[in-house]
């Protein structure tokens, strides 16, 4: 394999690792945040053992994140030279500022938060936790305006040789960017939400501090909840903006062949892509998908025929990510919504089955923001910046293919190890309750 | 002032105060091993880091954001042409912070001896291959029009590991009087003693590397051009000489105070001598890269300078802030005391 394939290869495994960690970072340091507060608020005990409880389980996960977020700071000069240079003059902004803005914040107040506990008053601690959860956010939001420029660029001029910003606001206002910020973000709670839920519900079914994980697993439906639906609200939306912007994307997202007006929603579609065409394609709304595109049902579709060969996306990946993504986002209401109803009425212990199954589901919520990232990334293939930009134009030219093979054996291999060492960790924290005691073996039902 | 020579400042300042905070956080990961006799010690040293590792290291980041920013060709090229000591020093800095925040996450004997092992590999590489880098950035490195004629091996010139041990005493000083005197009673004295150790060797290579400096690069050609400059090497001079006195007065936050001030004067002297270029080019001067023909536009550059003075200085603050919640001394019964989320 070429540099060019092995730098892509690369940059996908240490992205959708670095992705591992980043979603319950977004979504736990709110709820931990939370309940901090409502400890200071109230004096509670239990909402202070539950920060804790959590909080420990965010230090894990918080650790990891960082490390394999100094590999993306500098792999796109490692990797991706001529891009770096050809966009540095827009791209690199957002990056410098989210470093300056997002994570100083970040990793000063964590380390004040796990130090500080009696250095510093109960309010200003608990005002610590929440600079961390908005500084994650706020990181999230520089990268993802990163990110939304090469999707759909804008406020540039091409000259001398390169991208040259012209317009600041248009890229701090970039529709696309703001639209990925809201889903991501919001992707990352439903992470949170449904990490916290399987964790109390493995408690409350040995009959572990039940009072702290109900209050948690509460407290995490009506998150899950509130964020599930939401998800799919921006989603719907996020996939009208990349209908608009990038046509081939949609397509191959929904696997549309012909060029058509009122096009039907397909419920069972199967993609025949040696064919150009769908081989079964069944069980139709009509003109549900040119409504879900372009919020009208009579407008008209780009199909993948009208593009150039070279132009179109890898459309098997791109459609099946997004199937999936969305048949997960629709049971991801569901499910929370059962949750928080049987929460709500305090059901749960006499729920064994969803207590049961709800630890099995905490990988669901990871697998929904991987897939959500393929259909983002490989589905603006060829483009590394939406129509300005090739991906094969970007690699580095100074780095041989034998220098990449190295670069990436050697970076599966180690984050294989990392991932290795924060599941178990994470495993054995979750087991040991809020006072590292491990549950008695006793069960409901 | 031209916006070019802001960000050159910005960059100076940037891998200066970066070389300053972690080079105290690499000093303490290579000697902690050397200074505390059992566990309950072994956390004290290492406790030292905890609250301020990660915010040292994010200078790091904001160094390689800026330089992305402000001067992308640079960026591209630097990172691409030390593709493998970049990666070594991206690996090893994963090991270290991994090593730090992980150690304690688990009792056992084994455990912590292999992350204490990975925290002084991963404190260790960094130190040594940053330093060949800028040494190495320092001579120029071998680029013309058909781009890079380098690799890992020829790296490893004689002023390249020069520069890597000076780094490596440099911040070998820098972390054990750190650790004097952020600790209290036989730690403090045996970091103290240490320092004083190292500070010999340290004299002698500061020695070597300033004639070597002379022959190996053109540093010195903007310092005879303008002589008040020549105030920035005499003040890593004197910094080097007040380490060492007040180490023997026991004045153990002068002598760090005096230490951090040598290795800023270090970087500033090293970027002072390389103006207007960024990494020089050894065989053709009209590929050098300098800060003007690789920099972003004025717009960007106009931008990011508002950024930059408008957050650096936040920053600062509450950096300084944070140094001042934990100026206590950190003491073993604290350690195991607070050590509940840690
Ligand atoms: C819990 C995770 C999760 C769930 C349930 C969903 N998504 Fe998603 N999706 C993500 C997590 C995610 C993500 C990881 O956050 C992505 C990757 C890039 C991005 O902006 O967000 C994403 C990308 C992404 C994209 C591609 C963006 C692009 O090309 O730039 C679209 C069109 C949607 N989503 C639409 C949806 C819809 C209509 C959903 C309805 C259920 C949905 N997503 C559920
Ligand atoms: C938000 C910041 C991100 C930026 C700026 C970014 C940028 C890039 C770049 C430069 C490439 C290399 C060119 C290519 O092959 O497409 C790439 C590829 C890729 N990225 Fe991202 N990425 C981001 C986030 C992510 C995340 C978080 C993931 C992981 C889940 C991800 C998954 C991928 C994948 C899978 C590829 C390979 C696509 C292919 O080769 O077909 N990206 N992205
Ligand atoms: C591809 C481009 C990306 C780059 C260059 C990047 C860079 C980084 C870096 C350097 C860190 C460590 C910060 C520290 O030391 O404190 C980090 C952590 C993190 N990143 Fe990323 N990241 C990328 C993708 C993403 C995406 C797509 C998101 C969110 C949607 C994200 C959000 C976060 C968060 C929340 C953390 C948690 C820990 C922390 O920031 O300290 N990153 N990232």
């Amino acid at each position: 394999m070429d540099a060019l394939t092995l730098s892509r290869l690369q940059f996908a495994v240490t992205a959708a690792f670095h992705f591992i960690f980043v979603p319950l970072t977004l979504g736990l340091s709110m709820l931990v945040a939370f309940m901090e507060t409502r400890y200071v608020r109230t004096g509670d005990e239990t909402w202070l053992r539950m920060t804790r409880f959590w909080g420990k389980l965010f230090l894990i996960n918080f650790a990891l994140g960082v490390v394999t977020g100094i590999t993306m700071e500098f792999q796109f000069g490692m990797n991706w030279a001529e891009y770096s240079k050809y966009v540095g003059d827009i791209f690199g902004a957002p990056l410098a500022i989210e470093a300056t803005a997002a994570f100083f914040l970040e990793s000063t107040f964590i380390g004040i938060w796990i130090f500080g506990w009696d250095k510093i008053s109960k309010k200003a601690h608990a005002v610590s936790i929440w600079l961390v959860a908005v500084a994650t956010n706020l990181s999230a939001l520089w990268i993802l305006l990163a990110n939304g420029w090469m999707q759909k660029p804008v406020g540039y001029v091409l000259r001398n040789n390169r991208a040259e910003m012209v317009d600041f606001g248009a890229m701090l206002t970039n529709p696309y960017g703001w639209l990925k910020f809201g889903h991501t973000v919001l992707s990352g709670y439903v992470v949170a939400a449904f990490f916290v839920m399987g964790i109390a519900a493995w408690h409350i079914i040995r009959r572990n501090e039940i009072d702290l994980f109900k209050r948690s697993f509460r407290l995490a439906a009506g998150f899950g909840l509130a964020s599930s639906i939401l998800v799919f609200i921006v989603g719907d939306f996020h996939a009208a903006i990349v209908a608009q912007s990038q046509p081939a994307k949609f397509a191959a997202m929904e696997s549309v062949w012909e060029t058509q007006k009122s096009v039907p929603y397909n419920m069972l579609v199967v993609p025949d892509v040696e064919g150009e065409r769908n081989s079964v394609s069944a069980a139709g709304v009509p003109g549900l998908l040119s409504f879900f595109a372009f919020h009208d049902s009579d407008a008209e579709i780009r199909g993948l025929k009208s593009f150039p060969k070279d132009e179109r996306p890898p459309v098997l990946a791109t459609f099946l990510s997004f199937r999936s993504m969305l048949v997960l986002g629709i049971a991801f209401m569901a499910i929370s919504l059962a949750a928080y109803l049987i929460a709500r009425k305090d059901g749960l212990e006499s729920s064994p089955n969803l207590l049961r199954v709800m630890p099995w589901l905490i990988p669901l919520p990871y697998l929904a923001c991987q897939l959500g990232w393929l259909v983002a990334e490989v589905g603006r293939q060829p483009w590394i910046v939406y129509g300005v930009f090739k991906t094969s134009d970007g690699v580095s030219k100074a780095i041989s293919s034998g220098q990449v093979w190295a670069s990436l054996i050697g970076f599966t291999l180690f984050y294989g190890f990392l991932g290795f060492v924060d599941i178990y960790l994470l495993t054995k924290h979750s087991r040991k309750g809020p006072d590292g005691i491990l549950p008695a073996t006793a069960r409901i039902a | 002032m031209e916006f070019q020579i802001i960000w050159f400042v910005l960059w100076g300042v940037l891998w200066a105060v970066y070389f300053m905070l972690d080079g105290f956080d690499f000093g303490t990961g290579m000697v902690h091993k050397f200074i505390a006799r059992n566990e309950v010690e072994k956390r004290t040293v290492i406790g030292t880091l905890g609250p301020v590792w990660d915010g040292n290291e994010v200078w790091l980041l904001t160094a390689g954001g800026a330089t992305f920013a402000a001067f992308p060709t640079t960026y591209a090229l630097m990172f691409s042409y030390l593709y493998t000591p970049l990666l070594l020093i991206l690996f090893s800095l994963i090991l270290r912070g991994v090593a730090l925040e992980l150690r304690n996450k688990e009792e056992g004997e084994a455990w912590r001896r292999n992350w204490d092992a990975a925290l002084v590999v991963g404190s260790f590489l960094p130190t040594l291959l940053f330093g060949v880098a800028f040494g190495n950035i320092f001579q120029g490195l071998p680029m013309d029009a058909g781009g890079y004629h380098g690799n890992l091996f020829t790296l490893l010139n004689p002023y390249g590991l020069l520069t890597g041990a000076l780094f490596l005493l440099l911040f070998l000083v820098h972390g054990s009087v750190w650790i004097a005197f952020k600790t209290g009673g036989d730690i403090s004295a045996r970091s103290s003693a240490l320092a004083e150790k190292l500070w010999n060797p340290l004299l002698a290579v500061a020695v070597v590397f300033l004639a070597f400096t002379a022959f190996a690069t053109k540093l010195y050609d903007n310092f005879l051009g303008n002589p008040a400059w020549m105030a920035v090497p005499v003040l890593a001079v004197l910094g080097l000489v007040g380490t060492r006195v007040f180490l023997a007065m026991g004045e153990s936050l002068k002598a760090f105070y005096s230490s951090a001030l040598t290795i800023l004067m270090v970087v500033f002297t090293g970027v002072i001598g390389l103006y207007p270029n960024l990494i020089p080019s050894s065989i053709d001067p009209a590929h050098s890269l300098t800060i003007f023909n690789s920099s972003s536009s004025p717009y960007t550059l106009k931008i990011m300078t508002a950024v930059a003075l408008t957050f650096v200085p936040i920053v600062i603050g509450y950096q300084i802030w944070t140094y001042r919640i934990f100026r206590h001394k950190v003491t073993p019964e604290d350690t195991m005391k607070s050590g509940a989320l840690y």
